[in-house]
């Protein structure tokens, strides 16, 4: 980036400069505040300068947006041409509320759904599944069959917005509902937009919804990427989530390293079933976390879209432009929201929203500021939506692509995140690739021993959480809480029961046989499970059939 | 020597989010307190069983699905049921104000929201479990 002689000159100055200033703190002593190193531990320096970035070639490092590696953004004009998908994960109690509350969220200007289920819709039960009792309808939307799913996109048309579903084990299962649902409106599969997130490594290592074992689970994933290139076009298969690890404690580097770690073992996995690289790697996408350290998760994007192009190219050999190119959601950190003096989290949101726009996201959730105590109210959701449409139509940061490209500290903390991470994958592949590392409890580990040592930095006041361990007052109890009915449970008990009357016995019983005569062979299961979901199988019935062939993943709970 | 206190972490329901109970296993631990963890997805009538086998003084609950007006109480019908009494319960995860009196009427002693330090909850445990010598 700049030549060795006027690095050289600047290096003498800037010794100079900083013995003059011999008061100035430098390195990681800091009199301001307590810390200066990021969540990742990376070192920040009192001042960057050329010199740290004397190394950069910007045509092989940056490049322009829209062309490889994509540091400077997925597309030539990103937020030009069209602002990022302002897209909040809703969904709670009934599908008749839930529609409701979409129906508000795309009237207010919101432009994508983002389908958020319950436990057991998650965890592939029914609703009337002794276990889902105290769980129906909390922290999502309750869905056992297709009756239920055409209640909750009634009047929404399916060919005009995107609708990204939160789900992983049971995925093929909600993107059969969806396909089927779709046809019985007329819709051709190839209409369809939107995402399922089927990322299940996560599952294992963080989120913890997940059902069969490693090796089926990803035949399934395989399954669905081959139907859905062929069928549904425009589908997102899957949301590769970092997101999730990040909230269970791990750093910014480690997000990038076993999110790009389990996006390799997912590329490798399909490959080795056959498909080819280009024929899937177009329709991978990502999603990550935006927490409170502004620019070293702006760095973190950039480094993350680097680093999956390079992959792409030099790993996989991919040829199409689209497969090298890593396209993500982000959803600020639902952790670092607060119980305490909630209205502060308003802020938070709005830091951590920022650096997911300067990072360049393609959609964007912010959490509002109630979550640290309750699912969200109307009127805190309606505040994290606005968050979103000051920062793209008021603040001028989406004007330019890229804005912060050229810092010298930006960049030098995208050429650390990069470096740190690619040690934690190269790690990874050692121990034989990112299932292998999470069988062995590799990655569950280092989350752990990140979340613990964060939580202690806290507790030593190290970390300062405004509200928490600083700047503490006396909070009254949170008013105007939204509450979930817990009769939801017999009500659905109800309604299933009269489902299940009202369909062809005779037709469910043969379509879960194929299902099972499918998942026992190597044929696609998808047209099955589509199949059978349209004939009003249940959620609970059509895993439940996977279970029986694939058995369950039993994990050891250390910590 | 004075006996260890013995807790056990346990996530009743179906949430997966236990970084707050792995977190608090480990701070018991490096408190000197011996912690056996049941991991994710634990029914109560599991919760229950495993507290009486491993004989501990101590069950620490985190849910964080908003189940916990549902789970919690039956951790603690059940484990009364088992004649386990001398139990101290307490609970924590994503749980409103409103619900913290209906937890202890049925015989949470303490309910523990986020942000509460570590220190806290080890405190509270030790001046609340006698071990006698």
């Amino acid at each position: 980036m700049f030549d060795k002689e006027s690095v050289g000159r600047l290096k003498a100055a800037r010794s100079k400069w900083q013995q003059g200033a011999d008061k100035i703190p430098a390195g990681k002593t800091c009199k301001a505040y307590a810390d200066c190193t990021t969540s990742s531990g990376i070192d920040v320096k009192l001042l960057y300068t050329p010199e740290d970035v004397g190394e950069m070639d910007y045509m092989r490092d940056l490049g322009f947006p829209g062309e490889y590696p994509y540091t400077r953004g997925s597309q030539a004009t990103m937020y030009r041409g069209r602002l990022w998908t302002m897209r909040q994960y809703a969904g709670f109690a009934t599908v008749e509320e839930s529609n409701r509350r979409y129906k508000y969220l795309l009237n207010q200007g919101q432009t994508g759904l983002s389908i958020a289920f319950d436990l057991p819709t998650q965890l592939g039960m029914d609703a009337d599944h002794p276990l889902s009792e105290g769980e129906v309808g909390k922290v999502g939307v309750s869905v056992s069959s297709l009756a239920d799913l055409e209640v909750l996109f009634d009047g929404i048309p399916l060919d005009q917005v995107s609708t990204s579903m939160t789900i992983n084990a049971p995925a093929a299962v909600l993107m059969a509902m969806y396909i089927a649902l779709a046809r019985r409106k007329g819709i051709s599969a190839d209409k369809l937009n939107g995402t399922i997130q089927n990322d299940v490594l996560k599952e294992y290592s963080a989120r913890g919804t997940y059902i069969y074992p490693p090796a089926p689970s990803m035949r399934i994933i395989n399954d669905i990427f081959a139907y859905c290139s062929k069928e549904v076009p425009n589908w997102n298969t899957i949301s590769i989530s970092g997101y999730h690890m990040r909230e269970a404690g791990c750093t910014a580097v480690q997000e990038v390293a076993f999110t790009l770690a389990d996006g390799i073992a997912y590329v490798e996995a399909a490959v080795k079933a056959g498909l080819d690289v280009d024929s899937f790697a177009t329709r991978v996408s990502f999603f990550f976390n935006a927490h409170n350290n502004l620019l070293e998760e702006v760095a973190k994007f950039r480094a993350a879209r680097r680093m999956w192009a390079r992959i792409m190219k030099e790993r996989f050999h991919a040829q199409n432009p689209k497969s090298l190119m890593l396209r993500f959601h982000t959803q600020t950190a639902g952790c670092t929201l607060t119980s305490q003096q909630p209205d502060n989290n308003v802020v938070r949101v709005t830091l951590q929203a920022l650096a997911a726009v300067l990072g360049g996201t393609q959609s964007l959730h912010t959490n509002s500021r109630d979550e640290a105590v309750s699912l969200p109210s109307e009127d805190s959701v309606r505040i994290a939506l606005r968050t979103q449409q000051i920062i793209g139509y008021e603040s001028g940061v989406a004007d330019t692509v890229d804005p912060l490209a050229g810092s010298y500290f930006v960049e030098s903390m995208t050429d650390d995140i990069e470096e740190e991470a690619l040690k934690y994958i190269a790690k990874i592949d050692e121990l034989g690739g990112a299932v292998k590392a999470i069988e062995r409890g590799f990655i569950q580990k280092e989350i752990q021993n990140s979340s613990y040592q964060y939580q202690l930095e806290i507790e030593s006041g190290k970390k300062v959480i405004v509200g928490v361990n600083k700047f503490q007052i006396q909070d009254k109890p949170a008013k105007n809480l939204m509450r979930i009915d817990s009769a939801l449970y017999e009500k659905r008990h109800k309604e299933l029961a009269a489902m299940k009357g009202r369909r062809d016995a005779t037709k469910v019983e043969a379509a879960l046989a194929q299902v099972k005569a499918v998942a026992g062979s190597d044929a696609n299961l998808m047209p099955a499970i589509i199949d059978a979901v349209d004939a009003y199988a249940t959620l609970g019935e059509v895993c439940d059939v996977l279970r029986s062939v694939f058995g369950e993943y039993q994990p050891d709970a250390s910590f | 020597m004075e006996q260890k206190i013995r807790v056990l972490v346990a996530k009743p329901g179906l949430d997966g989010h236990d970084r707050g109970a792995k977190v608090l296993a480990r701070a018991f631990m490096d408190a000197g307190m011996e912690v056996i963890y049941t991991g994710i997805r634990r029914t109560p009538e599991q919760i229950a069983e495993v507290a009486v086998q491993e004989d501990v003084d101590v069950v620490a609950l985190s849910c964080l699905s908003g189940a916990h007006n549902t789970l919690f109480p039956k951790v603690v019908d059940l484990l009364r049921g088992k004649g386990a009494d001398d139990i101290l319960i307490m609970g924590g995860g994503v749980i409103p104000e409103d619900d913290i009196s209906f937890l202890k009427q049925h015989g949470i002693s303490e309910v523990f929201g986020p942000g509460t330090p570590l220190a806290t909850c080890v405190n509270y445990i030790r001046s609340h479990v006698k071990k006698e010598a």
